[in-house]
Order: C-alpha cells, then sequence, then structure tokens
C-alpha cells in the first residue's frame, strides 16, 4: 500500500510537470536565454544563445557555434534548422536571438524588415547542373530560362544527347529556388517538374535520372556524379563569384532584432573573423564574405565595391 | 503469533486509507482523460483559428482553394491558390494504397487465424511487426534508392510517381490493416466455424461465406484506419512522389500531396504570410478528413452492434 502511495504520488507529480512544462515552455524560454554577463575578472563570455533558420546554413554556424564554445567554455550556443521563414519569424518575435536566412528579410512577406539588422556571413554560389549524360557543359542563359520554362524539352536542341529533359526544382518558398530564379533565369517562372528539397535528394535524383537538370550550391560538386554548367562561358568559380562575374550567389544572412547585443554580437564578430571565414568556410563550401569585390542589396543591384 | 483481526473491523478502521487511495487514483485518472481532450480540443480549434485565417483575413477563395489546379503563392503579380491537385494526390494514393493493402491484409488475417493459426502465425507476427518499427523516412528512402529507379527502368516515366507512393504507403499501411483484421477474425465465436463444417461445408467456403461477412465491418474498421494512416503519411510518401503540382493523368506521373506540400514549404515561409496560412488551410483539410475517417469507423462499428 505505501509503494503504491508513493509511486502514485510520483506519477502525479511526474504528469503535473510535463502539464506545467507544456504550458509554461513558450512564453518562458525567451526570458530565461539571451542573458549573457561578462565575467569582470576575466573578461570570458557566459551565457546562452539560440539560433535558428535556415537549414542550409544550419551545419556551418553549428560547426562555427562549437569552435566558439570551445573557447569560451561557460557559453552555450544552440543551433536550431527549421528554414528561412522559421528563423526570421522567430528572431522577428524574439524567442531566437539570431536567425538565419538565405534570402533578404525584405523578401519574405510579414517580416518587419526595418527593426532587423542584417549581418551578411557568408556567400553561396549556386548553378545548373545536370546528369553526366547530357554532355554539355556551358549553357547560354537564353538557353538556361528556355530549359525551365519548357520551351525546349530535348537537350540534342542544345547540341547534347537526344535526353528528355527532365526538371527538378526546390519548393515554391525556397530561397534557393528564389536566387535561381532571379538570377539565373532573369525572374522567370520555371516550368513544373519534380520538386525536392534537400540538396542531397535533388543531386542523387540528378546522378540517376537520364537528362535532369535541377541547381545547386557549389559545395555539393565534390565528384563527377552530376556536371556543373558554366553559364555564357562564366566557369562557376570561387574567383568568378568574387569577381562579380558569375551571377548566381546569395548571401547567408544572420539577422538580429536591433543591433546585436552581448553574446550575440560576440559570436557574430566570431563569425566574421579572418579564422572562421577563411578556413571553417571553405571547409563547408561556402565561399567568404569578406573577399568579395561586388556587393549586392535586397532588390539585386549587384555593384563594385 | 499475534490473533488476526477480524475481515469487518480490519476494513472498518483501514476505511480512511482505502478512501484516500480510491480519491487519489480517481483525480491521477481524470487528470490523464483531462489532458488528452484539452490537448485534442485545443489542436483542433488552433488549426480550425490558423486554417480559416487565409480565407477570412488573406482573402483567399474557398472556392478557389478547393477547386482550383493552379498553386502559384509565390508570383508576385497574381498569386494563385489552387489546392485541388494535392487534395486529389492525397486521396488517390490513399485510396489506391488501401486498394492493394486490403486485400494482401485481410489475407494475411485468414492465413494467420484460419489456415495456420501455429507456425503461420509464429512467422506472420513478428514480421509484421517490424514492418511497424520501421520509421517512415527509412520506408522513403528504400523507396528513393530501390523503387523509383526500379520503376523508372522497368514500367515506364520517371519513376517518380502515384504508384511509386502507392506502393511505399501499401507496405507501410500493411501492418494496421493485417492486425486488426486478426483481431477481427480470431474473435469470431468458434461456433460460427463448427456449425459450418458440421452443415459439410469446407474450409474456404467456410471463410469466404461464414467468417469473412461475419467480421465485415471489422474488416471493414481496419481497412479505414489503414486509409487514415496513408492519408497523413508525409515523409515516405514526399521521398517518391516527385512534389509536382499538376493534375497527374496517370498512375506513372508524379504528384503531390497535402502532406508533402506542407513539409516542402512550412520552414521556409514565414509566420502569418498568405502562403503560410494556406499551408495551415491544408492542415485543416487533413484534420477534417481525419474526422471524417473516425466517423465512418464509427458507423461501420455501430453496424457491428446491430
Amino acid at each position: 500500500m505505501k509503494s503504491y502511495k508513493k509511486l502514485s504520488l510520483a506519477l502525479t507529480l511526474a504528469a503535473l510537470m510535463v502539464f506545467v512544462a507544456a504550458c509554461g515552455g513558450g512564453a518562458s524560454t525567451d526570458k530565461n536565454e539571451g542573458t549573457s554577463n561578462k565575467d569582470n575578472k576575466t573578461g570570458a563570455l557566459s551565457g546562452s544563445l539560440t539560433v535558428s533558420g535556415s537549414s542550409a546554413m544550419q551545419p556551418l554556424v553549428a560547426a562555427a557555434a562549437e569552435e566558439f564554445m570551445a573557447e569560451n567554455p561557460k557559453v552555450d550556443v544552440q543551433v536550431n534548422a527549421g528554414g528561412s521563414g522559421t528563423g526570421l519569424s522567430q528572431v522577428a518575435e524574439g524567442s531566437v536571438q539570431i536567425g538565419n536566412s538565405d534570402v533578404f528579410a525584405e523578401e519574405k512577406e510579414g517580416i518587419p524588415a526595418d527593426k532587423l539588422v542584417d549581418h551578411k556571413v557568408a556567400v553561396v554560389g549556386m548553378t545548373a547542373a545536370v546528369n553526366p549524360k547530357v554532355g554539355i557543359k556551358d549553357i547560354k542563359k537564353a538557353d538556361l530560362i528556355k530549359v525551365f520554362t519548357g520551351k525546349i524539352t530535348n537537350w540534342k536542341e542544345l547540341g547534347g544527347a537526344d535526353q528528355k529533359i527532365v526538371l527538378v526544382n526546390r519548393p515554391d518558398s525556397s530561397g534557393t529556388r528564389a536566387v535561381f530564379n532571379k538570377f539565373a533565369l532573369d525572374g522567370a517562372t520555371p516550368a513544373e517538374g519534380i520538386t525536392e528539397d534537400s540538396s542531397n535528394t535533388v543531386k542523387k535524383i540528378l546522378n540517376e535520372t537520364e537528362g535532369a537538370i535541377g541547381y545547386l550550391a557549389f559545395s555539393y560538386f565534390t565528384d563527377d556524379t552530376v556536371t556543373a554548367l558554366a553559364i555564357d562561358g562564366v566557369k562557376p568559380t570561387e574567383e568568378n563569384v568574387q569577381s562579380g562575374q558569375f551571377p548566381v550567389w546569395a548571401y547567408q544572412h544572420s539577422y538580429t532584432k536591433g543591433e546585436a547585443t552581448d553574446l550575440a554580437k560576440a559570436f557574430l564578430d566570431y563569425l566574421m573573423s579572418d579564422d572562421i571565414q577563411n578556413t571553417l568556410l571553405k571547409e563547408q563550401g561556402y565561399l567568404p564574405v569578406t573577399k568579395m569585390k561586388v556587393e549586392r542589396d535586397a532588390e539585386g543591384n549587384q555593384k563594385d565595391l | 503469533m499475534e490473533k488476526l483481526e477480524p475481515a469487518k473491523d480490519r476494513l472498518l478502521k483501514s476505511k480512511k486509507n482505502w478512501l484516500d487511495g480510491e480519491i487519489r487514483g480517481n483525480i491521477l485518472v481524470i487528470m490523464c482523460a483531462v489532458i488528452m481532450i484539452s490537448a485534442t480540443i485545443s489542436i483542433t480549434i488552433f488549426l480550425g483559428t490558423k486554417g480559416l485565417q487565409s480565407f477570412i483575413k488573406n482573402g483567399v477563395s474557398l472556392i478557389e482553394f478547393i477547386t482550383s489546379t493552379h498553386w502559384n503563392p509565390t508570383n508576385q503579380a497574381k498569386p494563385e491558390y489552387g489546392a485541388l491537385p494535392f487534395i486529389f494526390g492525397s486521396f488517390a494514393v490513399t485510396f489506391l494504397s488501401a486498394i492493394v493493402a486490403a486485400p494482401l491484409g485481410i489475407g494475411g488475417a485468414i492465413f494467420m487465424t484460419e489456415i495456420a493459426p501455429s507456425w503461420g502465425r509464429k512467422i506472420l507476427q513478428p514480421v509484421i511487426e517490424l514492418l511497424v518499427g520501421i520509421p517512415s523516412v527509412v520506408y522513403g528512402f528504400i523507396g528513393l534508392t530501390v523503387l523509383v529507379p526500379f520503376i523508372r527502368e522497368h514500367v515506364g516515366g520517371l519513376g517518380f510517381s502515384l504508384l511509386s507512393g502507392t506502393i511505399v504507403l501499401s507496405i507501410m499501411i500493411l501492418p494496421t490493416v493485417t492486425t486488426i483484421a486478426t483481431d477481427a477474425m480470431s474473435s469470431l465465436p468458434k461456433n460460427l466455424r463448427e456449425g459450418s463444417y458440421a452443415l459439410g461445408a469446407t474450409r474456404w467456403q467456410t471463410i469466404r461465406k461464414v467468417l469473412i461477412p461475419a467480421a465485415l465491418p471489422t474488416l471493414l474498421t481496419a481497412i479505414v484506419l489503414g486509409m487514415a494512416r496513408a492519408f497523413g503519411e508525409a515523409l515516405a510518401v514526399q521521398m517518391v512522389i516527385g512534389n509536382v503540382r499538376d493534375l497527374p493523368t496517370s498512375l506513372l506521373d508524379a504528384s503531390a500531396t497535402l502532406t508533402t506540400i506542407i513539409t516542402l514549404n512550412m520552414g521556409h515561409t514565414t509566420y502569418g504570410s498568405i502562403e503560410n496560412n494556406t499551408l495551415w488551410s491544408m492542415g485543416l483539410i487533413l484534420l477534417i478528413m481525419s474526422f471524417a475517417f473516425i466517423l465512418l469507423i464509427r458507423y461501420l462499428s455501430s453496424r457491428r452492434k446491430m
């Protein structure tokens, strides 16, 4: 009887705790997190920081956070991936301190872009990629638009193999799609095709499907399973993106609500440090934003630095 | 040895203790029920308000949403919000997979209960339990790696198709159908079988003419439950169906379902935007459909009692 009572008490408490945690969770997190204190004696950082957003940026930011935490043992940085929309929404409502996005906040509906401060931490270049058997390595931009809008349906029209063109798109709201449509297709709406979100899945499909064309970030061209296309004769290389000759690239943004403070500022500074920009970024397949010779605004206007 | 108290005294004395335990247990169980009920109700309310926002706040036409085949929410000049291809895709894969899984599942159940109750069950039961345990992402990945290329090379089309989605879903709902069908068959009273045999019916005649009709309402429940699961499945389907927003014209055409469009787009959209709200509306449709499935199951099982 006694042990049963204890058990029932424990169960009741457990149930209560789950209930209370479930109810209170949403409201309390943003108050406790993001508090950071500078320890006056040592100057070391402490506190916790929550980062959310673009799943494409997650590996980079998580790797940087790991090194950051190794250098500042009292700091706890959590990096979640939920998509750019989620990251921007959460940073705008203040539930995370940093929201990652692969598009400008201005391009997303319902985000108070004027309240958010943009920190461009990296650049990612992307280009059209085809199944190796298609047999072309270079494509004119006008032809690329015709391919993606369905006006050209067979690769032989472009001097390739006699294969039907199979489009592999990204979801409507995807940042990768937005960038590719804007800078590679000059704003044309692509025809309907297979739609996949994950770059790895896209690469797999391109490799396995005869006549397939899609688009991938440079970091996925590590082997010869897919062929990266040069556009108008400009090869998709780091140098060409940095000099502004290759048009299809985008910033990876870290947004803060208002100017970054304390821990968020320290972490963003760390991301911009030469250490991260020159080594970690390269390892993860990104281009350092510090070496860009051109810059771009939210409308897509490009100018030399 | 101490003399034992009479049972009557003992019970009277410990009445307080007994009552305490009784009340505590009561509260515990009521609390569990309240949490479950309030969770369901709050999800329904939340999804209801979120899902209706695109029609009320953003002025998307409900008629357009469920009848138009044009889905183009990111087009700045003229956004279109027709979810019919996804609704159609959801229903198509659900019914097709039920058509495949129902005979298989019920056949397996008959095999386990009537043909080989001892060794058949010993083999089939763990196999089915194993099928339940495999996560849906694994089904999807196997489908993407094995099924899609197979269909592309041996059947035709791109491989990403309604057919692939149907096959993956059939395997996923097979355990649900088989388990409930097995329960239905084995809970039939023994005298049904014995009576039939006594009348000179063969085993197959007994199964076909007596047992299946007797268990039919529960067998239908099994199929509907399987369909409810198929309707809500997202991940595995997304990996093999191709996610094309055109209405499919054949089994080999790529298609999309409500769930795949939600999972593909949810993370990219911002809270409160029209696109995000239309995704919630699709979620609401899924919820309404699952209510419809539950009503259907209720109706079927009430028929059984009569």
